[in-house]
């Protein structure tokens, strides 16, 4: 006989005699954290199976978020969705127009009879998966929300002792720190439409797009361009690339990798990235976190920055068994306890008021110098239309498209103004083939 | 050639498998792909609407569509040139070497076993900004690189990439048509007293013609589709689109755009572009067999 | 004899020599370049000789899960294998059989099967990934070995090349295999498979490259690092986020990936030529 013939009478064996394997529900969760993120996901799925003896949750890493997106749209239309999936920020107006595939948080709380309160996520981030009628429709996880590193041992070369505040300051340091040989270059970039035009609209104060950015109807448009605060800022930035005040790093985060290599002095980039600068820059150089800077042009007082990062969405197609599950699951999640430890680990923000308080009182914003910029960042004042966050169908594609127009006024073969026109008229198309998609 | 008659089951079954993978991975898709080109659907295909050739309009219509077929050609033009000449050039260096002819040939080749996106990694590690020996190179003559901005660097990068891996397939193909030249004819030429280059430029290329003209095809195809992978590990189609193909611009309307409609009108154009390669194509082997 | 002048024939071999440099110093690089730490990458100019972390770097690749993906370097060499041995055999399998078919069979439809196969040459898989990922998504075959192989073996250039190849053996042989009284099972496996020997070690060559070196549609339906492949992971190791790419790790892994179908070429360079040009006829 055959050893696969024996397989399964060995299998049916092993499982009669274990009987936390018998009972156990799978829940399937892909997610798109690599490396030690996706490691520390791991140990919070391990932590959840060993806590009890119903479910198991299986967390699969599926690639980048824009793959796993892609992954789970394709896994549903094949009836293999799976029960969790991750879905970044600006995939949020895609999930939320797909009303026949997801499974709305708040009201999967409700049918199982989970006790779960909206309100005990910081505004910011619960107002970014709130729908327009006041419900929470996907799972807050990893918030995160970009920051101004900087170079301390290149500002100590070019005697500047505090990072800048406003751009204005920020355009004089960058060139100092060029000039004065401190630095080959003062400025870069990671997320450059994240950075650069989302969060820069919301701190200043200025419309990204008309229907409070998408956040009331799906027939919002781009407005960026209109707002000459923001135009005159993507000017600057090209003038200075000029000069190597400031030099453009690239898509996503590429930029990353001129701060960390200490060729730039400067980056603007997500708060979860300090792990990974903290690596790199051990032994080199110092490094410090200020909030990202504002134009005093525009608003005499900053407004808060937006979240970046993503949430967990339930997928339609399972069993009751296993959204009981997920239910929990969800609970477990938004534990103060794992959520601080999550933030902490990280450097993304604690997504719950508990989470945060817990953080305080451990002191850790006391030990950990810098960390406590994105939280106040993210929670200075009240959300408002131009803060709450961005809520645009096509989000990762209009992402792609300001990009390649930021890389034409960078590269000079556009002036700021132009390259912001066409990019808002060719991210209008792409909210229009939207909105025309979603109003079959 | 004669047949097997009286066995009327037997070629059935040996065409079977083929028929079968062919009709489920090839034509459901092409099939799926014509239909779905009349269409607007949701991503998540919860809905769809005939909208007869709108995607079609939408996409001959779009700037972008049309600057990814320009970029498209001359990505196709210079790769072409490059490949070809340079493999032109060392296939006639390596068909006169008496000593040594087989290891140069494995020395040429050896890039075509490597993948286009490795390809493209390999020379996105020389021209890296932080160590890549080429950027620093450029640098010292006084040339700043930065192909994530400048949109012809960005070109040149992927072209570069490309010729390397391109250019043995090329290679093989002009050693093989070269040593297929009668010396006979050389000879009597050298004996009316004509000189290397006039040889080459009056038999040798003459007679190479109907081998360049298919490699021409063939890197164009090259082009086409296999350097999707070349573009996705290293520029991803920026800075501006400077290096989107055709393929790529399919690939992000479908993928990561999620416009079906779109990016399945594309399909279909590509596809009529291809059946219109494929045709030349054909007509030329004709030709050929007709020698 | 060629009429060449002997001044010329050292200038020939120099040029050769400066070209076949050229053309082998991006792998020079990433070899030099897989033999120094982390730390030597990250500052400075990519080195042109070797270092002393060669041994460290290959034993954490191959011992260790890679960053990011959490499988080791061997598993995805493996998957590689699975993949391009299951593309070349699998495709010379089925083309073998329906090539035989076509040409020593006369039957009704003959000439519609063989366009029916032809016409797969026209539309490579990266024209028609959309709905082929939604076909193969409903067989469920999404990061299975099967669904990573089937789509691509749904193409006619072997069929074409082996009945181009059947057409040129000598009638005779049909005439021999007769008086033998050899079916066409037989005649098959004692006659026409030992003739086409030669033609079928080029294709198996020329599609292992093309299974091994594959990206597009792996990249679709293997995102599960389980079934990844060692060109796939590559582009994982070079555009990691929030890090530097390790660059020592991801040359080192270069090495390895390029290393299968170069030896596959190198040794079997005959059949490699053969193989190449016979796609032409």
């Amino acid at each position: 006989m055959r050893l696969s013939h024996l397989l399964p009478f060995v299998a049916v064996t092993a499982l009669s005699l274990s009987p936390s394997a018998q009972a156990a529900t799978t829940i399937t969760w892909w997610h798109a954290m690599e490396g030690v993120l996706g490691e520390k996901v791991n140990a919070i799925a391990d932590e959840f199976n060993a806590s009890q003896d119903d479910y198991v949750v299986k967390p699969v890493y599926k690639g980048s978020y824009s793959d796993n997106l892609t992954a789970t749209i394709a896994a549903f239309r094949a009836g293999q969705a799976p029960a969790i999936t991750q879905v970044f920020e600006v995939g949020t107006a895609t999930m939320m127009s797909a009303k026949g595939a997801i499974y709305p948080v708040y009201q999967l709380m409700q049918d199982t009879d989970t006790p779960f309160d909206p309100d005990a996520f910081l505004p910011a981030v619960k107002s970014y998966y709130t729908s327009s009628d006041g419900h929470m429709l996907s799972m807050p996880f990893n918030s995160s929300t970009p920051v101004l590193y900087y170079n301390q041992d290149a500002f100590a070369k070019a005697g500047i002792e505090t990072p800048p505040k406003t751009w204005a300051e920020l355009g004089k340091d960058a060139h100092k720190l060029v000039e004065s040989g401190a630095a080959e270059c003062g400025l870069t970039t990671a997320w450059p439409s994240w950075t650069q035009l989302e969060n820069f609209s919301a701190v200043n104060d200025l419309p990204f797009a008309t229907q409070a950015n998408g956040f009331n109807g799906t027939d919002a448009r781009l407005v960026f361009d209109q707002q000459p605060a923001t135009v005159a800022h993507i000017q600057d930035l090209a003038e200075w690339q000029k000069s190597h005040a400031f030099e453009y790093g690239g898509r996503a985060d590429n930029g990353t990798k001129r701060f960390q290599s200490g060729r730039c002095a400067m980056l603007t980039t997500s708060s979860a990235s300090r792990a990974g600068i903290q690596e790199a820059a051990k032994g080199k150089f110092g490094f410090g976190i200020a909030p990202l800077p504002y134009d005093a042009k525009a608003v005499s007082q900053p407004r808060n920055s937006i979240i970046g990062g993503a949430s967990l969405w339930v997928m339609r197609g399972q069993s009751d068994k296993v959204y009981q599950g997920v239910a929990e699951f969800m609970n477990f999640l938004s534990s103060p306890a794992v959520q601080a430890d999550w933030a902490s680990f990280t450097g993304y923000v604690p997504i719950t008021t508990a989470a945060y308080q817990r953080l305080k009182d451990d002191g850790f914003y006391a030990k950990t110098p810098g960390a406590s910029v994105a939280i106040d960042q993210l929670t200075r004042g009240t959300p408002d239309d131009n803060s709450r966050g961005l809520r645009l169908g096509n989000m990762p594609q209009i992402r792609n498209i300001i990009a390649e127009q930021l890389e034409k006024a960078f590269n000079g073969s556009e002036t700021a103004a132009q390259a912001l026109t066409d990019a808002a008229e060719r991210g209008n198309q792409e909210l229009e083939q939207f909105e025309r998609s979603v109003s079959n | 050639m004669t047949t097997f008659e009286r066995h009327s089951l037997t070629p059935w079954l040996l065409l079977a498998p083929q028929l079968v993978v062919v009709a489920i991975f090839f034509f459901w898709p092409a099939a799926e792909s014509l239909r779905q080109a009349f269409y607007v659907q949701d991503a998540f295909g919860l809905g769809e609407r005939f909208v007869g050739l709108a995607n079609f309009q939408h996409v001959l219509a779009s700037p972008g569509y049309w600057h990814a077929f320009g970029v498209t050609a001359l990505f196709s033009l210079l790769v072409a040139a490059g490949a070809m000449g340079l493999a032109l050039l060392l296939a006639v260096l390596a068909d006169r070497v008496l000593h040594g002819a087989r290891l140069y040939r494995v020395l040429l080749t050896w890039p075509y076993a490597v993948a286009p996106a490795v390809a493209g990694l390999l020379w996105l590690f020389m021209f890296d900004p932080v160590l890549g020996v080429l950027t620093h190179a450029l640098a010292a003559i006084g040339v700043h690189w930065d192909a994530q901005l400048d949109p012809g660097q960005a070109l040149a990068l992927v072209v570069i990439a490309s010729i390397w891996q391109q250019m043995s397939y090329n290679f093989v193909f002009f050693l093989a048509g070269l040593q297929m030249i009668p010396a006979s004819l050389l000879e009597a030429a050298a004996i009316d007293g004509a000189g290397p280059f006039r040889r080459f430029f009056g038999i040798t290329l003459p007679l190479l013609s109907p081998t360049a003209f298919f490699l021409l095809v063939m890197n164009s195809v090259y082009v086409l589709f296999e350097t999707f992978a070349t573009i996705d590990s290293t520029t991803l189609g920026g800075p501006g689109g400077a290096t989107r193909t055709l393929v790529y611009k399919l690939y992000e309307d479908g993928f990561v755009g999620r416009d079906l409609g779109g990016s399945s009108a594309q399909s279909v154009l590509l596809m009529i572009l291809v059946g219109v390669l494929t045709f030349i194509q054909f007509r030329y082997l004709e030709r050929r067999v007709a020698y | 004899m060629r009429y060449r002048r002997p001044g010329l024939d050292g200038l020939t071999h120099l040029l050769l020599i400066i070209g076949a440099v050229i053309f082998g110093l991006p792998l020079w690089l990433a070899l030099t370049a897989s033999t120094h730490s982390a730390g030597d990458l990250q500052s400075g100019i990519a080195p042109l000789w070797f270092g002393d972390q060669g041994l460290a770097n290959y034993w954490q690749l191959l011992s260790q899960p890679m960053p990011g993906l959490g499988v080791s370097a061997l598993r995805l060499l493996g998957n590689s294998l699975v993949m391009a041995l299951g593309i070349a055999l699998g495709k010379i399998a089925i083309s073998l059989l329906a090539a035989y078919a076509i040409v020593f069979f006369r039957f009704p439809c003959r000439t519609l099967c063989f366009w029916l196969i032809f016409v797969t040459l026209m539309l490579p898989v990266e024209v028609r990934i959309v709905p082929t990922y939604g076909v193969v998504a409903r067989f469920g075959l999404i990061d299975t070995y099967a669904g990573m192989i089937l789509p691509l073996i749904a193409s006619a250039t072997a069929t074409f090349l082996l009945r181009q190849c059947f057409l040129s053996l000598p009638s005779e042989l049909f005439e021999a295999a007769r008086l033998d009284g050899a079916g066409p099972l037989r005649f098959l496996k004692d006659f026409v498979l030992p003739l086409s020997r030669t033609n079928l070690a080029a294709l198996f060559v020329i599609m292992f490259i093309y299974g091994w070196n594959q990206y597009l549609w792996p990249l679709l339906a293997a995102n599960s690092p389980d079934h990844a492949t060692a060109v796939i992971s590559l582009k994982n190791l070079v555009q990691s986020t929030d890090t530097l790419p390790p660059w020592q790790l991801a040359t080192a892994m270069t090495v390895l990936t390029v290393l299968p179908p170069v030896v596959v070429i190198v040794a079997m360079q005959r059949f490699f030529v053969r193989g190449l040009t016979d796609a032409e006829k």
